[in-house]
């Protein structure tokens, strides 16, 4: 099946600002987006780039500026707003701060949804405790949030979420607010829910690590606006933005103050195998050369990696080095950092 | 006065407090209750914002509640006569209670209806929950903790005023602490009268504090 056919949401011009004193704030700018069904589809950026914001105009819990929202070819702002809320039970939602409702057991949670509904009582508990087996908790059916852990608070989230079969799961910073063992589950849970129930998800976060383990593709959006789309591979391999490159490579921020040295980006892109490259490189050429950064992550079964090394200030040395990749096969970009500002 | 004068006059006072009060709490909140969600709701950050309505009714509620409560007992004695026939006894009392107590209960109910988490409200929302099931099924349970405590508070200012209501012949156990110790010099009986009022006042709060504790499903570790 061709993905780009089976379109779940589609974002087209949307544009939000909201108009507060004294100065408007334009939280999202011109946004365009196209989200395949069944597919985790990762939206990153710094605090305060507009994450949220874009994540809520997706159920029109934010109204947008302007621009439309498709979801299944229907644009949801023409919608009357009792057909919206009705819409609004296909597209689960869950949060940073889980948002349970605190006067309610772990399993009257997961039946509100159901209730809005009107769903049957009877029919309701049995959802709700099939739920709850879902997301690996059968047995805290009575506990109220406040005697759950965190973890466990945002697994019932997640049920309350599908409590009503959506097919799409909105998630904004759902694991921002866990430890990394805890996120590791909670992720792993939305994998499992991806695979096994087929579920659209739409994945907020600042962190690259969360995009690396579950997205299938990612964009990244930066003060306001989208300035990458693509598959993680490529975001990892190719970070087109001065964005991304930071995200992906946390030392970035260090090799801002080397502005104006030629600098190589060597890409490790799973094919290459594992010979000493730089260390046959700089005997080869002769030329010393400086490792800035280094990084080497495992996506999805295969190795990849990345390497920033300063070039020396002699041409000809450089010349060598880049003779020396090229003959070796090995995917470089050349690097100018001062555009970083 | 033989001791059991004494205990029958204050019996009947005590009793003619219990129902001042407790008619005046439960019409005060019949008014408040809506007043209040009326406020909540439709203020900037509300359901349905409508500045309007907002205002006026805001206007409306602090005016009457910056008159204290015996000013505005005289100043609303024709409507109380309009209403119950009388302006002095434990029934006629009734009717400025209320008018005093209802804007407080109205601004009770908003501030315990704001503290509401606005996460827990937008999750709401997300399920495709309507404003009516937004206020009804999420923000008042939400709230009840919040809301009791305002109720035991609500009901013991209450209280306090209709002994203040002692001044203008109200009935209860203001007008006996006023008859026998203000204008009898009879500090004994007075004396009674405020161990009683305390007395009453404590459990009352007791109860309230009780009854919120029993009910609020949150853990005491947060
Ligand atoms: N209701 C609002 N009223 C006014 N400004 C808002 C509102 N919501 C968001 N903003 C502003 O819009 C911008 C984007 O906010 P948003 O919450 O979408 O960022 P974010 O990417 O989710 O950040 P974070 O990672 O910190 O959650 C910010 O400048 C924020 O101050
Ligand atoms: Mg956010």
């Amino acid at each position: 099946m061709n993905k780009q056919d089976n379109i779940i949401l589609k974002v087209e011009n949307l544009s939000k600002v909201f108009a507060i004193k004294p100065e408007p704030i334009e939280a999202l700018t011109d946004i365009n987006l196209e989200i395949y069904a069944g597919e985790i589809f990762g939206i990153i950026g710094l605090s305060g780039a507009g994450k949220s914001t874009l994540i809520r105009c997706l159920n029109l819990l934010e109204k947008p500026t302007s621009g439309r929202v498709f979801f299944k070819g229907r644009d949801l702002s023409s919608l009357p707003k009792s057909e919206l809320l009705e819409l609004r039970q296909s597209m689960g939602m869950i949060f940073q701060s889980f948002n349970l409702f605190q006067q309610r057991s772990a399993i009257e949670n997961i039946c509100y949804p159901l209730e809005i509904a009107k769903v049957p009582r009877e029919q309701r508990l049995a959802r709700a405790r099939e739920l709850l087996e879902l997301v690996g908790l059968p047995d805290r059916e009575t506990a109220t949030p406040s005697e759950l852990s965190g973890g466990q608070q945002q697994r019932v989230a997640i049920a309350r979420a599908l409590a009503t079969s959506p097919s799409v799961l909105l998630c904004d910073e759902a694991t921002s607010a866990l430890d990394p063992s805890t996120t590791d589950s909670i992720l792993a849970l939305l994998k499992q829910i991806n695979r096994d129930l087929g579920v659209t998800i739409v994945l907020i976060t600042h962190e690259m690590s969360v995009v690396e383990r579950i997205c299938d593709r990612v964009a990244v959006i930066d003060r306001s606006r989208i300035v990458e789309v693509g598959s993680v591979t490529d975001l990892f391999v190719h970070p087109q933005s001065a964005i991304a490159r930071q995200l992906v490579f946390p030392g970035g921020e260090l090799v801002e103050r080397l502005t104006g040295d030629a600098a190589l980006r060597i890409v490790f892109d799973g094919e290459s195998s594992f010979e000493p490259v730089l260390a046959n490189m700089v005997l080869a050429c002769q030329a010393p050369v400086n490792i800035l950064s280094a990084d080497s992550k495992n996506i999805e079964g295969r190795a990849y990696g990345q390497m920033l090394i300063q070039l020396p200030d002699d041409p000809a040395a450089q010349r060598r080095i880049r003779e020396y990749l090229n003959s070796r096969k090995i995917t470089f970009t050349e690097e100018i950092w001062n555009d970083n500002a | 006065m033989t001791t059991l004068e004494l205990l029958q006059l204050l019996g009947q006072g005590l009793l003619e407090t219990l129902y001042m009060t407790l008619i005046s709490t439960f019409l005060s909140y019949l008014i408040g209750l809506p007043l209040g969600m009326i406020l909540t709701v439709t203020d900037k950050k509300g359901l349905r914002p409508n500045r309007a309505i907002n205002l006026a009714l805001g206007f409306v509620i602090n005016m009457l509640r910056s008159v204290p409560f015996l000013i505005l007992a005289v100043a609303i004695i024709p409507f109380t006569r309009w209403i119950v026939g009388t302006s002095i006894g434990s029934t006629a009392t009734i009717v400025p209670l209320v008018v005093a107590a209802a804007p407080y209960v109205a601004r009770m109910i908003e501030s315990s209806l704001r503290e509401v988490d606005a996460g827990v409200i937008e999750a709401a929302r997300s399920m495709g929950s309507s404003d009516r099931q937004v206020l009804f099924k999420v923000m008042v349970p939400e709230a009840k903790p919040s809301l009791l405590v305002g109720a035991t508070i609500a009901t013991t200012t209450i209280l306090g005023y209709s002994a203040m209501a002692g001044f203008m012949a109200g009935g209860g156990l203001g007008t006996i602490a006023i008859n026998y110790g203000y204008h009898r010099y009879n500090t004994e009986i007075m004396l009674y009268t405020v161990a009683l009022l305390i007395i009453v006042v404590q459990v009352m709060q007791e109860a309230g504090l009780h009854l919120t504790r029993r009910l609020d499903r949150r853990r005491r570790a947060e």
